[in-house]
Formats: structure tokens, C-alpha cells, sequence
């Protein structure tokens, strides 16, 4: 599963360029995951605007990540496609996390 | 993956008891008639519906061995009407999970499970679920106007 992290001051960006965190790439998801956020950074922002499908089991590996990370850092998601919304609306995840419409504009890439 | 047949409102499938087989097989049904043309938002609500259904199938009806998973679904608009028969393990109690969300107390206690049934019974209409000898049947019904 292709994802990378950028350090931006304080906020380690985490891009994933797969566009699904289903049963198929759960076990991939969460151990590059684990790898990247060895990154030290107070926040942690998890940039899914790539991603147009996330299952119960994505959904689950997110929450573990959320978790992993406190009390000391927190993970923020951005950038949720319409039907990755779906899911975390309707689990009531959505109140758990802070979510940024798009990933905010000065942790974008320079391009 | 046996290649959707569809006619006259009636798509079947047959599916590997595999992650990769229900990923690969929801996303061409999805992008075939009548589906493509739903709306996105329906589209969407189906995905979320069948990838719960076959995945739980995969994980515990065939936990122990592979099998097929044969699904058939017919839409009469607006109407979308889905079966799913396996021949894995019966349903605990051959009862359907109550599929109740947990509460969110904090995050040290957050669910990372038990959101497919959850979202299951959210999306769909009449879910009954049979077991008939080696067999089981799960049909509901999804509004996709």
C-alpha cells in the first residue's frame, strides 16, 4: 500500500495514494501506518482525499491509529469523499476526530 | 471471479471466499448497469452494504475454509433487491448480529469493530436471514432512488 509522510513544522502529513482501506489492505494500512508515524510531530493529519472507499475494517484501523497516537498526539483526517463520509457520519466516528474539509493550505505540497 | 451476468433487471455473481476477490468483484458490478447509474450517493450506500456482507461472509461463515459466494441481485426502480448465499458456517444461534453501535466514552474505549452490522442494518430494508441444511441466505432491500 503506497503512503507517504511529510514533516510540515509541528504536523506530520500522511498522504495515502490507494484509492481503498478495505479487508483486501487493512494489515498493510496499519503497519505502514505504524512506520510512519515513528516520525515524531505533535498532530498527525491523515490526508484521505485520494481515497473513495473505506469498509468497517478501515474504518476500525483508522480508530486504532487515533488511538496508538494518544493521549500525547492527535490524528486529523482531511479531505473525506463523499462515501468515506457516509461511513464515519453514520458510526458517529465523525465526532471523534477532527476532520478538515481539504488538507489545509499550508501543509500542502509545494507545487 | 465468474464474470456478472445480467438480463432484464436480474445481475448474478459469483464471488471467491477472498478480500481481493470481493474488492475486485464489487468494483466491476459496481461500474456495469444498472449501477453505474445510480446516484453517487446510492452508489455508494450499496458499496458500503455488499463489501460489509461479503467481507463478514469471508471472515466467518468461510473462516475455516474458501467457498463461493453467489449473489443476486434485481432492481425494479427504485427498488434493489439482493440475496447472498453462502454454504459456510451457520450464523451464531443462526441469528443475524444486533449490529448496536458502542458508545463513545473517551478515546481510551473507542470501537475499532463492529461497525458492519451496524451499518448493514442502517442502510438496508427487510434483512431476514435464513440457514436451509449447508446453506445460508441473507436477502434485504435497498431504495437507490
Amino acid at each position: 500500500m503506497d503512503l507517504s509522510a511529510e514533516l510540515h513544522g509541528d504536523v506530520l502529513v500522511i498522504d495515502i495514494f490507494d484509492e481503498r482501506i478495505d479487508a483486501a489492505s487493512v494489515i498493510q494500512f496499519k503497519d505502514r501506518m505504524r512506520e510512519l508515524t515513528l516520525t515524531a510531530s505533535q498532530r498527525v493529519v491523515l490526508d484521505l482525499s485520494r481515497v473513495v472507499f473505506v469498509d468497517s475494517s478501515g474504518l476500525g484501523a483508522i480508530v486504532a491509529v487515533l488511538k496508538a497516537l494518544a493521549p500525547q498526539r492527535k490524528l486529523e483526517l482531511a479531505g473525506l469523499t463523499p462515501t468515506v463520509h457516509k461511513v464515519f457520519r453514520l458510526t458517529r466516528m465523525e465526532q471523534v476526530f477532527k476532520i478538515h474539509d481539504n488538507l489545509p493550505l499550508d501543509l500542502r505540497h509545494a507545487s | 471471479m465468474d464474470h456478472p451476468i445480467s438480463a432484464a433487471g436480474r445481475t448474478k455473481m459469483q464471488l471467491q471466499s477472498d478480500p481481493q476477490a470481493v474488492r475486485d468483484g464489487l468494483c466491476t458490478l459496481l461500474a456495469m448497469v444498472p449501477f453505474c447509474n445510480f446516484s453517487d450517493d446510492a452508489r455508494g450506500s450499496v458499496e458500503i452494504v455488499l463489501a460489509e456482507v461479503l467481507n463478514n461472509i469471508v471472515e466467518h461463515a468461510y473462516a475455516e475454509c474458501g467457498g463461493h459466494i453467489d449473489l443476486t441481485l434485481d432492481f425494479e426502480h427504485p427498488t434493489l433487491s439482493v440475496e447472498v448465499v453462502d454454504t459456510g458456517l451457520a450464523m451464531p444461534a443462526e441469528t443475524l448480529p444486533a449490529g448496536a453501535l458502542s458508545p463513545i466514552d473517551g478515546n481510551d474505549d473507542l470501537p475499532e469493530g463492529g461497525f458492519g452490522w451496524f451499518l448493514i442494518r442502517s442502510l438496508t430494508r427487510g434483512l431476514v436471514y435464513h440457514r436451509r441444511s449447508d446453506r445460508n441466505m441473507l436477502a434485504f432491500w435497498m431504495e437507490v432512488a
